[in-house]
């Protein structure tokens, strides 16, 4: 009996003490964000008050409202994208038997060893040559098709009966009927954590936003970052702070809530 | 309600072995039809075939005497339950009940008033607002059930739907069904692999094996008089006794395992000639030596193992090289390693030959009680 | 036999006809922001090419042989190494280490959970911007805490030294939740009743852990492994942000050298070779990766 409560008490110290060190720079970027540029000096970890000031001055600075629009903009087409492309990909995998089917999933997979980084020279032209440079669809439209929410999906797809088709089937359902009215609702946890999946990405990514927005039309918020912090020669780090925490929050609660249903979702479709 | 007939149906998967082979029968409009045999016989391939579920390969599937054949399965006006009853698990019962119903677009008023009615058929009417989950094995079937008979089509196939269930349900289900199934006059296409479900449900049944049919008939009948020596075993608990038979024209009969004798008939005689055989014998029909004016093959067996079920006792014991079972009602006090006197009639016997399977001698005498005649009224 | 007439050619192929129908927009999507970019990109490396990327002068090899003897681009193959080397082992084990915690069942470990997989949720460029003031050499954390220990300070980021070191940390840190989620989901796929079996036969922690919980868990190791090992591959933004590929090309990692090859000096060519070489080491670890699963990994 002894022995467990002890070994409790060892493991809560340490959950305690390294949750605390992996938290610890975002917790820090808090009370930043808060503080006036003599406070920093000093090295506190607690700001004096919780003034909003710094959070006013980035909004000055830095057009982030529209980049936060932008980013959400961009985070949720690809979302919506990713979800449509890939669940039928992934129906016609599961749902329609035909010859070659098995060739064409390869395929699929295969794509998943092309870095993103070794095709973005000629995605770069061939955006420019759309003259998409700039516009949200230029932002969103490469990312749709993914081989890994593909499988995911037809991970889970493959563990619905068949006899659901069947049945459909009968009563008298067309394919798309099927899919739309039987298999997505059915589907509704991996379809959320695919979700979820993509708008974190997306509105995460840096490089090729940075490629395809010249301009203040379409930047997202992680660009707006990297402004920030080369704009001023001597940095205030309080604004910086500030826009740190409103770019981490929305994607952070996301975190929050869907942590347990990413975790499973994403276990399932990283295994077999 | 329709006729289903097939005509010379068959099927391969691959194009090169036909897992189906020449199907020949005609299923009656209102019957109560039982297609049963061993696992991976076809049955399932076949209820599908007729569901339009499966290509047919070979052949010709008739409805309703309309031919069938490339029809999709919402144009052949069939029901049908699945094994894992294949229940949508985001819709609720009585969503699950009128879903065929609301794809065909009949009003709203109108599906709820027919799910009612058929929840109250089956006593589902305080679970219309579960989802599948939230009900046990046995409700899920019945919401499978409901499904079927909502749809009010003429013809309902069930694959194996009782085999999820334990065996009271089980039992209790058999009545029901079969009961809805008379109420309604629908022709029911059943596929089991159970015996007791085929002998105690269907007006006819037909045995499948490897894809071929065995026999096709009234329960009864193929009880009494197996076509083959595979529906013999098939058949029946425990199996029919089938061994070895030598055909001894001199002695105008056969002789089982050298002792047995069994008489055969002038025809019979002919058809054995010169063939290798088979006898066998039913263990009911396997009976105590009471006394010793019975006439038959009395011998003396030393029993094996022993099941004593209550209303019955079965023993195992040893004739030549095979295992016999007989099988006595009443509970007899018996032991291994006891020597038992028994008495093999001859007439019960049925004798088939090996090659072609074929029945040459029907048994004979077979006992059929009737109130009229049994009964002090 | 009774001959039933055969289908047409159309309707036989129905299905395949109604599959790539569905199929259609990822295929669409894939060949034309995959497939051809990637073969596009073979085909620039063996060119010159203009300031809009258009091939000019044929050049052979020469692209690959340029780039195989030049210090600037081995270095910067060498640092990739290095930097892959320090970041995927130290951050698989952390990773490891934090799950195994995690997964005990104790009150409150949903909160712990959500702490650990939070920098899942922190994107590279604000990670990268959080890292860049710890790194601060004057007001950062680290040199706070060297200065109270009486140590001598560091040039953090701006020493060649350190500087791949100093991205390395900050890189591990920002791959620790998603490693950890994905841990953390295997272990919990482990049945409950092998280890209750195990508790029977008396066997202690670390008899359970590597009998067990490592074994079972091998396919999940692996699948994290493989990802960690692209991703470092592929690291951009921390170092965009934090060094510019500094101090003295220290850090300029493969794809960093990439960009900068085709969008700051325009050389298309010699940046498409660069991002062939870094498409042929991705590939040859995956496939590397999928052998020893093949062979290694325990599945259920
Ligand atoms: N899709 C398929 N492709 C190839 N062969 C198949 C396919 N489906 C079934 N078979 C084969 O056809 C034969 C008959 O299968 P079927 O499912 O009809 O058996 P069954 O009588 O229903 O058996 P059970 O009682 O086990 O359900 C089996 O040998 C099976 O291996
Ligand atoms: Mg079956």
């Amino acid at each position: 009996m002894r022995d467990s409560t002890l070994k409790k008490v060892w493991i809560y110290f340490l959950l305690t003490v390294t949750s605390f060190l992996v938290f610890f720079p975002v917790l820090y970027a808090f009370m930043i964000s808060f503080m006036s540029g003599s406070e920093i000096l000093q090295g506190r970890f607690f700001p004096e008050a919780f003034n909003f000031d710094n959070y006013a001055k980035v909004f000055d600075r830095l057009p982030l409202f529209k980049y936060l629009l932008n980013s959400f903009v961009v985070s949720l087409t690809v979302m919506v994208g990713q979800l449509a492309v890939c669940s039928l990909a992934a129906y016609a995998f599961v749902f329609i038997p035909f010859k070659g089917r098995d060739l064409v999933f390869f395929l699929f997979i295969s794509t998943m060893m092309i870095p993103w980084e070794a095709t973005m020279i000629p995605n770069f032209f061939t955006i420019q040559k759309l003259d998409w440079l700039n516009t949200y669809q230029g932002m969103s439209l490469p990312f749709f098709a993914l081989a890994f929410g593909t499988f995911l999906l037809r991970q889970h797809f493959k563990t619905i009966p068949k006899e659901l088709q069947e049945a459909s089937q009968i009563a008298g359902l067309s394919r798309f009927a099927f899919f739309w009215k039987v298999i997505l609702p059915v589907s509704k946890t991996s379809l959320v954590t695919l979700g979820a999946y993509g708008f974190l990405t997306t509105w995460n990514m840096y490089l090729w936003p940075l490629l395809i927005t010249t301009n203040s039309s379409v930047r997202t918020v992680q660009i707006g970052l990297k402004q920030l912090q080369s704009q001023e020669i001597s940095t205030d780090w309080g604004v910086v702070m500030a826009g740190v925490i409103v770019v981490i929050i929305p994607t952070l609660l996301l975190l929050f809530i869907g942590q347990k249903q990413l975790q499973k979702g994403l276990s399932q479709g990283a295994l077999k | 309600m329709k006729k289903v007939e097939l005509i010379d149906v068959s099927k391969s998967y691959d194009k090169q072995v036909d897992v189906i082979s020449n199907i020949d029968v005609t299923i009656e409009p209102g019957e109560f039809f039982v297609l049963v045999g061993p696992s991976g016989c076809g049955k399932s391939t076949m209820l599908r075939m007729i569901a339009g579920l499966e290509e047919i390969t070979g052949g010709i599937i008739e409805i309703g005497g309309k031919r069938a054949n490339h029809l999709s399965p919402d144009k052949r006006d069939l029901s049908m339950v699945f094994q894992n009853y294949a229940l949508y698990p985001h819709l609720t019962v009585q969503q699950n009940i009128t879903f065929g119903l609301d794809v065909k677009k009949v009003k709203k008023a109108v599906q709820a008033e027919r799910a009612n009615e058929v929840a109250e058929m089956l006593g589902l009417t305080g679970y219309l607002k579960r989802k599948p989950r939230e009900l046990s094995g046995g409700q899920r079937q019945r919401v499978a059930l409901a499904r079927a008979i909502v749809s009010e089509a003429p013809i309902c196939l069930m694959d194996e739907p009782l085999s999820n269930l334990d065996a009271k349900l089980r039992a209790h289900m058999r009545m029901e069904i079969r009961r809805i199934q008379r109420k309604l006059g629908i022709t029911m296409i059943y596929v089991t692999h159970d015996q007791v479900e085929a002998m105690t449900m269907g007006d006819r049944i037909m045995i499948l094996h490897e894809g071929k049919i065995q026999q096709v008939g009234k329960p009864i009948d193929i009880y009494n008089y197996p076509a083959n020596p595979f529906v013999a075993t098939f058949i029946g608990s425990p199996p029919m006794n089938i061994c070895p038979a030598r055909a001894e024209p001199t002695k105008s009969g056969v002789f089982v395992e050298d002792t047995i004798h069994v008489p055969l008939n002038e025809e019979q005689l002919v058809a054995s000639s010169a063939r290798s055989l088979l006898a066998g014998i039913r263990p009911e029909h396997i009976k105590p030596l009471v006394s010793g004016t019975e006439s038959g093959n009395r011998i003396q067996v030393v029993v094996t193992n022993v099941e004593i079920l209550g209303n019955e006792t079965v023993f195992s014991f040893q004739i030549g090289q095979r295992e016999w079972m007989a099988k006595w009602s009443g509970q007899w006090d018996i032991a291994i390693g006891d020597h038992v006197p028994i008495l093999l009639s001859s007439e019960y016997f049925c004798v088939f030959d090996e090659e072609t399977g074929e029945l040459i001698r029907k048994p004979e005498g077979l006992e059929h009680l009737s109130i009229a005649k049994e009964v002090i009224l | 036999m009774t001959t039933v007439r055969a289908p047409g050619v159309w309707k036989r192929s129905a299905n395949l006809r109604i599959g790539f129908l569905y199929l259609l927009p990822s295929i669409i999507l894939f060949a034309v922001f995959l497939f051809y970019p990637m073969i596009r990109t073979i085909y620039l490396s063996f060119f010159l090419t203009d300031q809009n990327g258009n091939a000019a002068v044929s050049v052979g090899f020469e692209n690959y042989s340029y780039l195989l003897t030049s210090p600037a681009f081995l270095n910067s193959m060498k640092a990739t190494g290095l930097f892959v080397l320090y970041t995927v082992p130290v951050g698989i084990i952390l990773a490891l280490f934090f799950a195994l915690l995690a997964n005990e069942k104790l009150k409150g470990i949903g909160f712990f959970r959500t702490m650990y997989s939070s920098t899942m949720g922190i994107s590279v460029a604000a990670s990268s911007v959080i890292w860049l003031f710890l790194f601060h050499p004057s007001v950062g954390v680290f040199n706070r805490i060297l200065l109270v220990l009486d140590f001598p300070q560091i040039q953090w980021l701006l020493d060649p030294e350190w500087a791949l070191v100093s991205i390395a940390i900050s890189t591990i840190w920002m791959n620790t939740g998603f490693s950890f989620l994905i841990l953390l989901g295997g272990l919990q796929n482990i049945d409950e009743h092998l280890y209750e079996s195990s508790r029977i036969d008396g066997a202690g922690y670390f008899y359970r852990l590597r009998r067990i919980t490592i074994p079972m868990l091998s396919p999940t190791l692996f699948f994290i492994i493989t990802i960690s090992l692209i991703n470092a591959f592929q690291t951009f933004g921390q170092i965009d942000i934090l060094t510019k590929g500094g101090p003295s090309q220290s850090t300029n990692l493969i794809v960093y050298s990439i960009y900068r090859e085709a969008f700051i000096n325009y050389q298309f060519g010699t940046a498409s070779a660069q991002a062939v070489i870094l498409f042929i080491i991705i590939l040859v670890v995956t496939l590397l990766q999928f052998k020893l699963v093949e062979r290694k990994v325990h599945y259920q």
